[in-house]
């Protein structure tokens, strides 16, 4: 008896208030992103996959100094110098291992000759272990990215505001 | 003679091919349902808004393996699967879609068998699926499936008690256990049984989710506990047996509770097939809403509330109805 009159209970007051609560939830608009097709904005100061950056003439602006393999927490980055065609200096081996880095950002900002940025990309999953250390051809920008001013403003600039949205 | 057969033939390959089409596509309402309940997008790729979805799967499902484990019981195993298909389908041999009407010169009755003890049929078809379950959790040869089919022969035994009962109010209402002369009187919008039996739908209601093994009665599955229960050593088409038989019994009961309480196809101004496939569909949908809104119950207390709440309700329903039937 006292097993009836709690189960109508339930069904009288308590059922109905947890139908409410699905069917609420049904008329709102799903957290889930129908993902390749769509995609989250970014925020501006998002850290993504490492590019190294060239002069306007075509030239690295990476002079292999180090400063960026020293700053990295996770000790991600190895390089080793030579001397270039007119006896400058600059990377011969420019190797950042992905699966360590933490993209903490730390090489851009230790970067003296604002050589390494941290770029947009970020879908560079892969099917084997040894293609998440790129070397310095595959993070090399083909060309100087126009919309970046080569100042050394920039670095601060980014820091405080987070700049610019398409790099 | 000829043309009698011919007419059946041709309803019953028709209301086969709705009900297969039926059931798969519950399966998309269903994902599709529970996902935006819970945030979700549900099936998006196959077609526009994953329409293809269903035939997607049904053609996963035909080109897998067949994988039979070495220690099942062969002849049970295979035949298990069949046993739980048929008897929701059987089902609709007795549910009338509509009201009468002439087709190309033919008067049709828009019922496969008009059969004056149809409620009774029901009864003994949706019985005869549980043990297309049992069957199927002894010959795997898993204990999983042991378990399962254990607990559904438990869960359904106990709940047939309840459903049979549910529905003895509306009998003794209506005088009849003819579907269509139920549906018959209920032709207009007050006269629905579910206004005259709001004890014994809801009873119904529960005892049929019960037998048809859905959330929050889903005891024979039970994923969580069971690893799929019954089925876990199912796979390609058998499996997809059972899964489309389960989803029969759905629209089954669906079919049955909209002919018993909501008036069955009668409605206004639309055509009466429409009428009944509008309820099923609004039926189908607070199933689906059920499932996305509540827990699985625990064992016991599943068994508790069979026999201690249910079944004295049940009879108490039956009771009062008979006394008022009575004065």
């Amino acid at each position: 008896m006292k097993e009836v009159v709690k189960a109508l209970g339930h069904v009288v007051f308590k059922m109905p208030l947890g139908f409410l609560v699905t069917i609420k939830h049904f008329f709102r608009k799903p957290v889930t992103l129908d993902y390749p097709r769509y995609k989250e904005p970014m925020a501006p100061r998002y850290r993504g996959k490492h590019y190294l950056e060239r002069y306007e003439d075509g030239s690295e602006r990476c002079v292999c100094c180090g400063l960026c393999a020293a700053a990295c927490p996770a000790d991600a980055i190895y390089m080793e110098p030579e001397e270039g065609e007119n006896g400058e200096r600059r990377a011969k081996v420019y190797e950042i291992n992905l699966l360590r880095c933490i993209f903490c950002g730390f090489c851009e900002e230790a970067c003296p000759e604002e050589a390494i940025f941290l770029g947009r990309e970020y879908e560079f999953s892969d099917y084997d272990r040894n293609s998440f250390i790129v070397n310095k051809e595959n993070i090399l920008t083909p060309h100087p990215r126009k919309d970046n001013p080569f100042k050394r403003i920039y670095r601060q600039v980014r820091r405080v505001y987070g700049v610019t949205d398409k790099v | 003679m000829l043309e009698i057969v011919l007419i059946s033939a041709i309803k019953v390959v028709v209301v086969i091919l709705v009900v297969l089409t039926g059931c798969a596509y519950a399966t998309y309402l269903e994902r599709k349902v529970v996902g935006h309940m819970q945030h979700r997008i549900g099936p998006l790729y196959a077609g526009p808004h994953g329409l293809l979805q269903p035939i997607a799967d049904a053609v996963k499902l035909i080109f897998k393996e067949e994988i039979v484990p070495d220690n099942v019981e062969r002849v049970t195993y295979a035949l298990a699967p069949i046993i739980s298909f048929v008897p929701s389908m059987l089902i609709f041999a007795v549910i009338p879609f509509g009201a009468d009407t002439v087709l190309f010169g033919h008067e049709v009755t828009m019922v496969i068998s008009d059969m004056n003890v149809a409620i009774l049929f029901i009864l003994a078809t949706t019985s005869l699926g549980v043990y297309g379950i049992v069957l199927a959790g002894w010959s795997s040869g898993s204990k999983y499936s042991l378990m399962g089919g254990l607990r559904s022969s438990a869960q359904m035994i106990s709940y047939e008690v309840g459903y049979g009962l549910s529905i003895v109010g509306v009998i003794l209402i209506a005088n009849t256990l003819s579907l269509r002369e139920l549906v018959e009187q209920q032709a207009s919008f007050g006269d629905w049984f579910i206004w005259r039996q709001p004890l014994g739908f809801l009873l119904f209601l529960t005892c049929a989710i019960a037998e048809t093994n859905r959330l929050p009665f889903d005891m024979p599955e039970a994923e969580s506990e069971l690893v799929g229960g019954f089925h876990t050593e199912y796979s390609s088409m058998r499996f997809a047996m059972f899964f489309i038989g389960e989803y029969a019994a759905i629209l089954g009961v669906a079919a049955v509770a909209t002919s018993l309480f909501l008036g069955g196809w009668q409605g206004p101004y639309l055509p009466s097939v429409v009428w009944f496939c509008i309820k099923v569909f609004l039926f189908m949908f607070f199933y689906i809403w059920l499932r996305a809104t509540f827990p699985r119950f625990r064992y016991d207390q599943l068994m508790a509330f069979g026999w201690k709440v249910l079944f004295p309700l049940a009879l108490l329903n039956t009771i009062v109805t008979a006394a008022l039937v009575m004065l």
